[in-house]
């Protein structure tokens, strides 16, 4: 495989539903049934503990924040709260999308209308968008959440450490959804029935930030915007730092996601403020799975897993030297090595994307 | 024409739990209920081609492995997004310990 094409209106797309790629039986690790319903098991205690911390905390830092504006000292207090805002929101939207933080329906989904606010993404487009990212999982013009194509583009990467391309896309496309609905390309993983919905919900999200901007052109102040819609700038940082590591340098077009995700162990704030999200291979291979039973997850499986990355420094350590490989070579990733105790690599179903790893 | 098969014992599908069903080339999931009912639906998932045997039953729910859609497995109603469009059902009964599907 040479040039890529994200398209998903494209050519490797179709391509990936004419070879059966898309939409394919994935690997899964062997789980007793028994240890399984266990691990699947819902609850709502983890979760409203840590929704209590996390806007309790959201709330302190905001306040002093803004008791201290427009003081340097407020700075210290602006950094917390935009991270929370700009990054744990990520987390957030994530697992009460997929359902299964809480176990009581109405507060999944009011975290997730929350998030979704915050993190600028579409409560109605976006569940659909993640929805083929786990059936497509870094397929080439299937999967709509790429973080890193290739060749990647460093810049990019960058800017985004600071959410300015994200935010750059986001505003046009909630201008489109609002007067519109979904955009074309929105319109391969939405279905028609929900196109309503994406309207309503970019209407009501606009809706936010104009009263938001009038307002801090009636104080003559940028302090509203410090509080709503700027932290996903200058509080994004921690999502991209941990989103990068999910697939990054990882191979693409391959059904197996011990080839294409990685888990990486953390501190705790970072666990918190990512929900348990380093597990990545474990929360690919097992969606249902929350994200406070991860860790025992993690347990369960390692035997068949590559070992995981042991901090986020050492993650990195790994990618960026591989992402730098693929400005040469397209076709390069990584191909971590499995442990004696797992089950190997189908090498007959990655012929053509086993060949480019070392 | 329809026609009653032999699916499972009673004592295969533990309690809120299900199991998958192969027969004639088609594929069935059984359902044990909380209040010891069995029922049957389609067994694979009407949002893509997903066996829903590995799934999680919750009271009268089944949740979808792949992406966490759900269906109340008594009537197939679609109760949960990704998943719009209901799921088939079909009629059960239970004699001397042996749990019988209706099919076509
Ligand atoms: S395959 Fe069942 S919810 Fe998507």
């Amino acid at each position: 495989m040479s040039e890529r094409n994200y398209s998903l209106l494209g050519p490797d797309g179709a391509r990936a539903v004419e070879t059966g790629l898309a939409a394919a039986e994935w690997y899964h690790t062997e789980v007793p049934r028994k240890v399984m319903k266990e691990l699947m098991g819902r609850s709502d205690g983890p979760a409203i503990r840590d929704t209590i911390v996390l806007y309790g905390c959201m709330i302190l830092f905001a306040g002093l924040g803004i008791w201290l504006w427009p003081s340097l000292w407020s700075a210290p207090f602006w950094l917390a709260y935009g991270v929370l805002y700009g990054s744990a929101s990520d987390s957030r939207w994530h697992e009460c999308g997929h359902g299964t933080a809480f176990k009581t329906p109405w507060m999944n989904n009011a975290v997730y209308q929350i998030a979704s606010f915050m993190i600028m993404r579409n409560a109605a487009t976006w569940r659909w968008s993640h929805a083929r990212h786990h059936t497509d999982t870094y397929i080439v013009g299937r999967d709509p959440e790429i973080a890193v194509m290739r060749p990647p583009e460093f810049a990019k990467l960058i800017l985004n450490f600071f959410g300015i391309l994200d935010v750059l896309k986001f505003f046009p496309t909630l201008i489109q959804n609002a007067l519109t609905g979904p955009t074309k390309d929105e319109r391969t993983f939405v279905p028609e029935s929900e196109w309503p919905k994406v309207r309503r919900v970019a209407q009501v999200h606009l809706a936010i930030y104009l009263a938001t901007i009038a307002l801090a052109l009636w104080m003559g102040s940028i302090l509203p915007l410090m509080v709503i819609g700027l932290p996903r700038l200058y509080g994004a940082w921690h999502h991209v730092m941990t989103g990068l590591l999910q697939h990054g340098g990882l191979a693409d077009n391959v059904i197996d996601h011990r080839l294409n995700s990685r888990t990486v162990l953390m501190n705790r704030v970072s666990r918190f403020i990512y929900w348990n999200m380093n597990y990545h291979v474990e929360h690919h291979m097992f969606p249902m799975v929350p994200y406070h039973a991860l860790p025992r997850l993690h347990e369960t499986i390692k035997h068949d897993l590559p070992a995981p990355n042991r901090s986020i420094a050492e993650g990195f350590r790994q990618m960026w030297p591989a992402l730098r490989r693929q400005l040469r070579n397209e076709d390069y990733f990584l191909k971590r090595e499995l442990p004696a105790t797992a089950k190997p690599y189908r090498e007959d179903f990655h012929t053509a994307a086993l060949g480019a790893a070392e | 024409m329809t026609q009653w098969i032999d699916a499972c014992a009673t004592a295969d599908v533990d309690e809120e739990d299900l199991i998958r069903f192969d027969h004639a080339g088609r594929t069935y999931a059984i359902y044990h209920s909380p209040e010891g009912e069995f029922f049957a639906t389609a067994g694979k998932c009407t949002h893509e081609e997903v066996h829903l045997c590995d799934g999680l039953v919750m009271g009268h729910l089944i949740e979808c492995p792949k992406h966490n859609g759900q269906f109340d497995y008594r009537t197939g109603e679609a109760m949960r997004a990704p998943v719009c469009v209901n799921l088939k059902t079909y009629p059960v009964r239970v004699e001397g310990g042996r749990v019988m599907l209706q099919v076509e």
